[in-house]
């Protein structure tokens, strides 16, 4: 999410780090307790970076309502129980690597359960918040999981001088134990637990100096990987419950449609076909496994009532847009007198741009197990929200929460796609009507037919410039669907949608006397539309960065020149964009049809700047063959993580600039398995580097940047190499054909 | 009845001739670890070998392979190039959400044992087929790379 919401968000919670930081004492939220089963157990909170209480109360001093705990056993071994999931992006191991660095613990001797909402040692309020998103884990956590660390760490050593009758700094902490220095005697933390559990907590514990960290920043090895090479990791798709049977399902192709009527006599007769589901919208076939099931859906014979939206085009949305994108927006930034300036621009440059309906098409197809009984329903899933699937199957089966349980699984790829619970509403519907535990799983064709798409975006952009070709005056309205009003309708305020002018709002890094940014909403008929991956700012930055390398054009300047000229006011920004530069060789010469483009952008917390380098045939054909991208993410917990981020997030924003757009023709959409909607693959895919910027800055988020970065550089590169301005995504070959 | 001979072990199925391999494994033998992605060969996740043999299995129908020797990734690790590649992925933290990296190790384990050193060129034709929705590609690349250097030179 961009952080124009995180902002939102946080100034309107009284939430735990703005509560902390106004002089309660630190020990209000953190709490230490005997654990059940022995040993110790602190709880704390992570503050919550984009999720906002739902309607009921913020945290406030009064109520402590942890969610997070570590657990030290007697046997020394330390549980971190966190609300985050693994979805790929590392979380799995930089999160623990915060408290091990600061408990003085070895990484392996931490390990990790994933907080379930049902569990009653943990039951609590704030679970309602659990979210994995926005590339927040690690900026969330960032604080809190080192202070808890330390406050332990701390006890620990107090713990150990009274056993010993010492004074405390003559011991120190080390790899599990705790060593009285002098002596050399040594007690392991597992026989402290008892005695920390009698002491008072300290009302300020110090929190290491960076320069004496030695787990984070360290490339710390993945601890999620060794069961991902051998086949042992268990997604959700891989569930298997005693009794189980399968069902894949077909969804009404029309958005807002409904199921009229259906003959399921030849879907029947099929081996391993066992029953026919009949849901509002949808028809799903319950057999023995899933090849019966997917023989069984293609034998139905189904008659859809279509509804309103049987009759929409892509083009017809468009203009729509169009038409939308004329009238006055909402205002998201206003700076200066836009109007006054523009009047009294030597020259004015206008543009349109536009965005596609994207899809995730995550790997790992959507998919839910449910068992529903009469006094009580489990649920099986990968899920970005947690708490969100179990208020879900509550709602679906009209039992209580604390009879629904939600064992979280790994998510092949998340994207933002299980940000969603739409598969987990549908699945426990099914399962309602089916006796025993059932596995929910999509087809390919299902998952880029019923996705929710990030939203189709509609830009007039224009700008005013000096003498010199700067800026003065800058107007950027932004046309199209709101997710926040979808998803999360209290962020939603006097029709400002804070996500989808993310990373042009103050995020914005150029230094520009008048500046307006404003929103339209236009919605799609029917089309539900989601946060995906790098969300507003995937939007915003292609926008910006591509509208400014347009200036720099008109003005005949370099792009790097330009956009240094602009930064005066953002350090870390030029550094990146200075850096990537560099290391791409910027300003040498390239053959004829090749060409270097370059974007930069603050968002998520981070500074990114991207160099891609692209040959352009005659044909059209566009191949990539080199991105250089330069991260300024604060403090890095774990530079690997970083570079793994950089690197598949920029594989993830080039398939979309190259190929991705989702389509509508008869309210339907077009696309279906990755022959229409193609991936980038091996052959394609460029050379990458990353180089980052050491810096002692709190961490930003890394999961989304690098796509975020990515299109404009592609495109600024055609430009390069073409002439040829791409405002419109995904690039168009015909276009760029110059035989 | 069909036979299946997985990782060494026979199998007796009840299931009808044109039933894919890939549910087969997953549904029927409970070997979860061969992935499904696309059900049309088109992104390589459900890959297995058959006789040295990188298939896809969504697209094999069950009468096709019964009695033929067949390796998934739970056991790729005990050939010799399976255990390289996987040792190289680790080094090299190939893997991200991790779903497409069974498909992406047994293209790779074929690859490497039909070619020890292979190029650039030999990569990019083995494992196209191979869709990695959190773009490790390079990272692929350079851990067949690793891999193939410890086959011998000219072996």
């Amino acid at each position: 999410m961009s952080m124009g919401l995180e902002r939102w968000l946080n100034s309107t919670e009284a939430g735990a780090e703005s509560t902390a930081e106004g002089g309660v004492p630190r020990r209000t939220f953190l709490k230490l307790s005997a654990a059940a089963g022995g040993g110790l157990l602190l709880s704390f909170i992570l503050p919550r970076i984009i999720w906002n209480s739902e309607a009921t109360g913020a945290t406030t001093a009064e109520v402590f309502a942890p969610n997070a705990f570590i657990r030290i056993g007697r046997d020394s071994r330390v549980t971190l129980i966190m609300p985050y999931v693994e979805m790929g992006q590392g979380t799995d191991t930089s999160i623990p690597m915060l408290i091990a660095e600061e408990l003085e613990v070895d990484l392996r001797q931490v390990t990790l359960e994933a907080a379930p909402p049902d569990d009653r040692q943990y039951a609590n309020p704030i679970f309602q918040f659990q979210v994995t998103g926005a590339s927040a884990s690690v900026r969330a956590a960032w604080e809190p999981l080192r202070r808890a660390g330390a406050t332990a760490r701390t006890m620990l050593v107090s713990a150990a001088a009274q056993t010993w009758n010492v004074d405390m700094t003559s011991c120190r902490a080390e790899k599990g134990e705790v060593v009285h220095v002098p002596s050399g005697r040594r007690l392991t933390y597992g026989s402290l637990v008892e005695t920390v559990a009698t002491l008072p907590m300290p009302d300020h514990v110090a929190l290491k100096d960076p320069k004496d960290f030695t787990l984070i920043g360290t490339s710390a090895k993945r601890l999620d990987a060794p069961d991902k090479v051998n086949g042992k990791a268990q997604f959700g798709i891989d569930v298997k419950v005693p009794g189980m049977k399968i069902a894949t399902v077909a969804a009404c192709p029309v958005f807002g449609g409904k199921l009229a009527n259906v003959d399921d006599s030849k879907a029947k007769a099929i081996k391993g076909v066992h029953q026919v589901v009949r849901l509002d919208n949808a028809v799903a076939v319950i057999a023995d496994h899933m090849w019966a099931a997917e023989q069984g859906l293609a034998a139905l014979d189904i008659q859809w009532d279509e509804g309103p939206n049987a009759t929409v085009s892509s083009a017809d949305i468009v203009q729509q847009l169009e038409s939308a994108s004329l009238g006055p927006g909402v205002i998201a930034y206003e700076d200066g007198d836009v109007a006054k300036a523009m009047a009294g621009a030597v020259k004015k440059v206008e543009a349109v741009y536009q965005m596609p309906f994207l899809a995730y098409a995550t790997m790992e197809p959507m998919n839910c197990t449910v068992h529903v009984r009469k006094d009580g329903c489990e649920v099986w899933v990968g899920s970005q929200v947690l708490a969100r699937a179990q208020a879900t199957a509550a709602e679906v089966t009209g039992l209580p929460l604390d009879k629904v349980q939600v064992h979280n699984q790994s998510l092949g790829g998340g994207f933002g796609r299980r940000l969603e619970v739409d598969v987990i509403a549908q699945a426990v519907q099914i399962a309602k009507q089916v006796n025993g535990p059932v596995k929910v799983v999509w087809t390919r064709e299902e998952d880029i037919q019923h996705d929710k798409y990030r939203p189709y975006y509609y830009d007039r952009i224009a700008a005013g410039l000096d003498e010199q070709g700067m800026p003065i005056a800058w107007s950027h309205r932004i046309s199209g669907s709101s997710v926040i009003a979808r998803w999360f309708p209290p962020a939603f305020k006097n029709g400002l949608d804070p996500d989808a002018v993310g990373g042009e709002a103050e995020e914005f890094p150029y230094k520009l006397p008048n500046r307006l940014v404003e929103y339209v909403r236009q919605e799609p008929p029917g089309i539900p539309t989601g946060f995906w991956r790098g969300v507003g700012p995937t939007h915003n930055v292609f926008v910006v960065e591509s509208f400014i390398d347009e200036l720099a054009a008109v003005t005949k300047k370099d792009p790097l020149a330009y956009r240094r000229d602009l930064l005066s006011k953002s350090p870390r920004a030029k550094a990146v964009l200075e850096l990537a530069a560099e290391k791409a060789g910027w300003g040498q010469p390239l053959p004829e049809g090749q060409g270097r483009g370059l974007s930069v952008q603050f968002v998520f917390g981070s500074y990114v700047a991207q160099v891609a380098e692209v040959e352009v045939a005659k044909s059209g054909e566009v191949r990539v063959t080199r991105v250089v991208c330069a991260v300024d993410c604060g403090m890095v917990v774990n530079p690997d993580t970083v570079r793994a981020q950089m690197e598949g997030g920029i594989m993830f924003g080039l398939t979309a600039a190259l190929f991705n757009e989702i389509t509508l023709k008869d309210g339907r959409v077009e696309q279906s398995n990755f022959d229409d909607y193609r991936m980038l693959r091996i052959n394609e895919a460029p050379a990458v580097e990353v180089y980052l910027v050491k810096s002692a800055e709190a961490p930003g988020g890394i999961g989304e940047p690098g796509t975020t970065a990515l299109a404009p550089a592609l495109t600024n590169a055609i430009f390069a190499a073409t002439g040829k301005r791409i405002r419109k995504l995904p690039v168009n070959r015909v276009e760029l054909h110059s035989a | 009845m069909i036979t299946l001979n997985v990782n060494g072990k026979s199998h007796e199925l009840d299931v009808s001739p044109d039933m894919p391999l890939l549910w087969a494994l997953r549904d029927m033998l409970h070997l979860t670890g061969t992935k499904f992605g696309c059900g049309m060969a088109l992104c390589g996740a459900c890959t297995v070998d058959l006789d040295g043999q990188p298939i896809r299995s969504c697209v094999t129908p069950v009468v096709e392979v019964s009695n033929k020797k067949i390796t998934t990734i739970e056991a790729i690790g005990q050939t010799s190039s399976g255990a390289k590649v996987q040792k190289a992925w680790l080094d090299l933290e190939v893997i991200q959400c991790g779903y497409c990296q069974s498909g992406q190790i047994m293209s790779a384990s074929a690859l490497l044992a039909a070619n020890p050193h292979p190029s650039d060129t030999d990569i990019d034709k083995a494992m196209a087929g191979n869709i990695c929705r959190c773009g490790t590609y390079h990272r692929i690349r350079a851990a067949i790379k690793q891999a193939a250097q410890s086959n011998v030179k000219g072996a």
